[in-house]
């Protein structure tokens, strides 16, 4: 029906070079995802604090990360902080661009994860004589991250995927980085994009079934 | 800094472009949500052994980077030799990524009916089909929607990886005018208020919606 010989040899050549652009794009993936958390919750605490800046800034965030593209937040961080005189690598920017998505995402799941959390386990924390701040950190966020814990997993392998967009603002480095820049020089496209589509698949499953494990390590009574 | 080079025949090509991004979202979540709802009763009904490579050929879709989806597709085309225009690939492989999505969630809007109301319904005398229409719809609808439209949204914000295929949606019609006016800050949140006005409105509906008909239960 149709003529073509999927060529193996070009892959298997190029596998060393695409098994280190996987690496860069787990690479971006973590440090994002590291960054999304912590901004992420902060996000949420600001969002019920209530001084009016704080809260507005905090919903402004979330809003415009999660009603844009996240395509469109990298471009936001590689184009438009330009005319702010903000010059930007590739890599910063889309590592910023995914964090700011990222951030909007996972503040808006703490939220919830923080309403699931009865507020007398601060008041018992509060009248054993801890801290505000400590009872937050050493019962209420551990508490909370058991119940977002499936969620953050979501978003973790919605990291990766995303590193991809880096190739839309000249990024080489990465996986599709990488692909792409073996596509222009050999036409190989099929070949390359494929093993690009399976090395992405290898990697969103191992994240997921490590994070099965860590469950089932961390998480059980 | 208030004088812009930007004119309205600029701001008319951006909203042509909206509309190309509308158009694939309408025909991608049509297309997308017709065959997920025939592949998620599919789910709910069929045995284990359909049912497993089923789901994984599904996660499969969701697996990969869309961007990378576009490309293969893009490709295969080629290899198959059939010319479809690039509009009609991103419509088809957004399509499939919309239906991937949508099983799960008519899945679980069926799976979350409990079982005692379905055997309540059928020892009433309700035929299977009355039992499906009458009771399990209905019931299911109220989980599915409100993960409907925030997959609908999710569709529309991922139009914008099309661009990479060559087809001129609003992305892309803005980076043509950046090109022209070399003001990018000022055309993308431009671009950015588009996306969030075509975004925010319903995205607030499908809360709304949620939260009514938890408070109903």
């Amino acid at each position: 029906m149709f003529q073509y010989t999927f060529h193996w040899r070009p892959i298997l050549n190029a596998l060393p070079d695409m098994l280190s652009g996987a690496w860069v794009t787990i690479q971006i993936a973590v440090l994002s995802m590291l960054i999304g958390t912590i901004a992420g919750v902060l996000l949420a605490l600001a969002r019920q604090s209530s001084n009016k800046i704080l809260s507005g800034f905090a919903t402004a965030w979330v809003e415009g990360a999660r009603n844009t593209p996240a395509l469109f937040q990298v471009y936001m961080v590689y184009f438009g902080l330009g005319s702010l005189g903000i010059h930007l690598d590739s890599y910063p920017s889309l590592l910023i661009g995914i964090a700011f998505n990222n951030a909007g995402y996972l503040a808006e799941t703490f939220r919830g994860g923080l309403r699931a959390v009865p507020p007398t386990q601060m008041r018992a924390a509060r009248s054993l004589g801890m801290s505000a701040p400590k009872a937050f950190v050493y019962v209420v966020l551990p508490q909370m991250f058991r119940i977002v814990f499936h969620p953050m997993t979501n978003q973790m392998v919605w990291a990766v995927l995303m590193t991809s967009l880096g190739v839309v603002v000249g990024l080489n480095t990465d996986l599709t980085g990488i692909t792409q820049e073996l596509n222009v020089k050999t036409f190989r496209t099929f070949e390359y994009f494929a093993a690009a589509a399976v090395i992405y698949y290898l990697i969103s499953k191992v994240i997921t079934l490590t994070a099965r494990l860590i469950a089932w390590r961390v998480f059980r009574y | 800094m208030f004088e812009t080079s930007l004119i309205w025949n600029d701001l008319w090509f951006m909203i042509q472009g909206a509309g190309t991004s509308l158009a694939i979202t309408f025909w991608a979540v049509l297309g997308g949500t017709v065959l997920g709802i025939a592949l998620g009763l599919a789910r709910s009904v069929a045995p284990w052994w359909i049912n497993a490579p089923l789901g994984a050929v599904l996660d499969v879709l969701r697996s990969v980077p869309l961007l990378i989806q576009f490309v293969l597709a893009n490709s295969l085309k080629s290899i198959v030799g059939i010319s479809w225009s690039p509009f009609l690939i991103a419509c088809a492989v957004l399509a499939l990524y919309t239906a991937a999505y949508c099983t799960e969630i008519v899945r679980g809007g069926i799976l979350a009916v409990p079982k005692t109301t379905r055997r309540a319904a059928r020892s009433l005398g309700m035929s299977y089909r009355q039992d499906m229409v009458e009771v399990v719809f209905p019931i299911a609808l109220r989980v599915a929607l409100p993960n409907w439209i925030g997959l609908t949204l999710g569709v529309m914000k991922d139009t914008s990886l099309v661009l990479w295929i060559g087809i001129i949606e609003l992305l892309r019609s803005s980076q043509i005018v950046i090109t022209r006016t070399q003001e990018p800050l000022l055309v993308l949140m431009i671009v950015g208020a588009f996306y969030f006005l075509m975004s925010f409105p319903i995205a607030r509906l499908g809360a709304r919606l949620e939260k009514r008909w938890r408070e109903n239960d």
